[in-house]
């Protein structure tokens, strides 16, 4: 008898997901895959991107750490509101996401 | 269901909850359901998107994960819990508030309703959001969050905490990278490092920086809990049959990359944590998942006054009775809020707490079981302790305050020049714990910095931060 042929090792083959076809949001100007149910964080990282912020000081990368809400390093502007913790928002079809530079009000010029 | 803006419940109408309670994970859940059981007409509120907390995240319903219980060890709870919950909802018994972080919790016995609960949405935002109810007691099942201790290079992207590793991997089925050293202290190392091995990814280090053989020092506490046992023994087969083997007594001293993770330097330590020089190791991976235990979440208890004991890892716990009452009259934890000890003591603390709630005695064959995962709980708690020498693992200008960017150097001028002795003067001289976090990254490392380890507990006045607008909107009261 044949054995049977190796689950290929996944995250979506774990747990046997089967989502629906990805929608996708803007991310910088590129577009982003998002499967529904995803958040704006888990959406890029699965295109390979972990830093979608700049620090105020260091002008230093940044992007989800916590995963949970709790460190406040996953921020980016979305649909134009600055300082969004993107490990708990919902990718949405069409969103604008945008690297946040320092202190997130660079469209207030201050 | 509650989702207009800023509504309020139970104020006005005098209408309020019998009970409330903050966290829908294990212990939230379990006292929720044990309460609604015996008549309790309650309310059940959580920061995040769904029921589970962080133990029992799972992926959203849209993603159709056929089998989340893939990614969990007794799933079957969680959805019998669930179900139970789902009755109760139909019949008007329980109302459930998700992606509502209550900032406040303020005492109101004016209204014959003892508390006041407000609460800010976690929701894209836009519209005003926040949500105000009444409740007769509150039960705070906020548990915890993850202990971290800086190092050279934990700011690269790529560097994610254990616990976030695996919260993105159980809600959103991504990891963080192919290649992913694990490392830290705490058993959820090892469930962190199978949980991604699982899912495709390459463990080439699993590094604990204590060792396993403290356990053996107590083996009465550990003969009493055989799940533990057997859940170590489960994480311990899968990790063989990816030939990941846990190193104890080793840790990661510095990441490499500019603007990325690209390799990691690991050493061995001595029983102090502290690196001995000459057994520096590089290990090429892209990520890196780290952890060092977990901090119970207790703002909101602490703020109003309640009393709290140091766990022996170190960290800070609520302190309560028999009967799960906390110190501040009305106030009831349960859960890792009194001290980390996992799901199964969260769902006994719950149940206790719930009926302690409804005027019950509490069930001896509970409070037994409480006792033996308690004392499990204490002692893993003080196996894992962070050794003093990890403070070697710094350099000068390694940032130990992520938000607000500020090198050791910086703290350790406040502390030798400047004569700071306690986290906060710290962060009044140096803005250490200042920035978004409010200091939940970088807390414990900077109480220790300063020479106060377990020292008084953080007293804020909100537990999240909350924009002006919604602020302004509140009513005078």
């Amino acid at each position: 008898m044949r054995p049977p042929r190796p689950r290929p090792r996944t995250p979506a083959a774990l747990a046997a997901a089967t989502p629906g076809p990805a929608h996708t949001f803007e991310f910088d100007g590129r577009v982003i895959p998002a499967l529904p149910g995803q958040s704006i964080a888990a959406a890029l990282w699965a295109q390979g991107i972990l830093a979608w912020r700049t620090t105020r000081v260091g002008g230093r990368p940044r992007g989800a750490f916590c995963g949970i809400g709790a460190c406040y390093d996953c921020l980016a502007t979305v649909n134009g509101h600055p300082n969004q913790r993107t490990c708990l928002l919902p990718a949405e079809p069409g969103d604008s996401v945008t690297t946040q530079e320092g202190h997130g009000r660079a469209e207030l010029a201050v | 269901m509650l989702s207009s803006p800023s509504e309020s419940r139970g104020a006005e109408g005098g209408t309020g909850y019998d009970l409330a309670v903050i966290g829908a994970g294990p212990a939230g859940l379990a006292a929720v359901v044990a309460a609604a059981d015996r008549g309790l007409r309650c309310v059940l509120l959580d920061a995040g998107s769904g029921l589970g907390g962080q133990y029992y995240r799972h992926p959203d319903p849209a993603l159709r994960a056929a089998r989340p219980d893939r990614l969990h060890h007794h799933w079957s709870t969680f959805t019998a819990l669930a179900a139970r919950l789902a009755e109760h909802q139909k019949v008007g018994q329980v109302d459930v508030l998700v992606r509502h972080h209550v900032f406040l919790l303020e005492p109101e016995a004016a209204t014959g309703h003892p508390w006041r609960l407000h609460t800010t949405a976690t929701a894209k935002s836009g519209a005003a959001t926040t949500v105000r109810l009444d409740a007769r007691a509150v039960l705070l099942a906020t548990g915890a969050y993850e202990r971290q201790l800086p190092f050279p290079g934990w700011t690269l992207p790529g560097v994610v905490t254990a616990g976030g590793a695996q919260a993105m991997l159980k809600a959103g089925l991504v990891l963080p990278g192919r290649r992913v050293v694990v490392a830290g202290s705490g058993p959820l190392l090892l469930a962190v490092a199978a949980s991604l091995t699982a899912a495709g990814a390459t463990v080439p280090a699993l590094l604990e920086a204590a060792g396993y053989l403290g356990y053996a020092r107590r083996p009465g506490a550990l003969a009493a809990v055989p799940g533990k046992l057997v859940e170590g023994v489960t994480h311990g087969a899968a990790l063989t049959r990816h030939a990941v083997r846990p190193r104890t007594g080793h840790a990661v001293v510095a990441v490499h990359g500019t603007d990325r993770v690209r390799a990691v330097t690991v050493a061995r330590l001595d029983r102090d944590w502290r690196p001995l020089p000459g057994t520096e190791r590089r290990i090429a991976c892209d990520a890196l998942a780290v952890g060092h235990g977990l901090v119970p979440q207790l703002e909101l208890a602490t703020e109003l006054g309640a009393a709290t004991r140091t766990v022996p890892d170190g960290t800070l716990a609520l302190r309560v009775d028999a009967r799960q009452r906390t110190t501040v009259p009305g106030l009831w934890a349960a859960g890792e809020t009194c001290g980390v000890g996992g799901a199964e003591l969260a769902l006994a603390e719950g149940e206790l707490a719930a009926s302690a709630i409804a005027g019950q005695a509490p069930p001896a064959a509970l409070l037994a079981r409480r006792r033996r995962l308690r004392a499990f709980a204490e002692l893993m708690a003080s196996v894992h302790r962070p050794g003093p020498g990890w403070t070697e693992w710094l350099s000068p200008d390694t940032e130990v305050c992520r938000c607000e960017e500020v090198p050791a150097a910086r703290i350790a001028e406040a502390v030798q020049e400047l004569g700071a002795g306690d986290a906060r003067t710290v962060k009044l001289l140096t803005r250490a714990g200042m920035g978004w976090c409010q200091g939940r990254m970088c807390g414990p490392a900077v109480a220790c910095l300063a020479g106060a380890d377990g020292a008084a507990p953080d007293r804020r006045p909100f537990s999240c931060p909350v924009r002006l607008g919604d602020l302004a909107e509140l009513p005078p009261s």
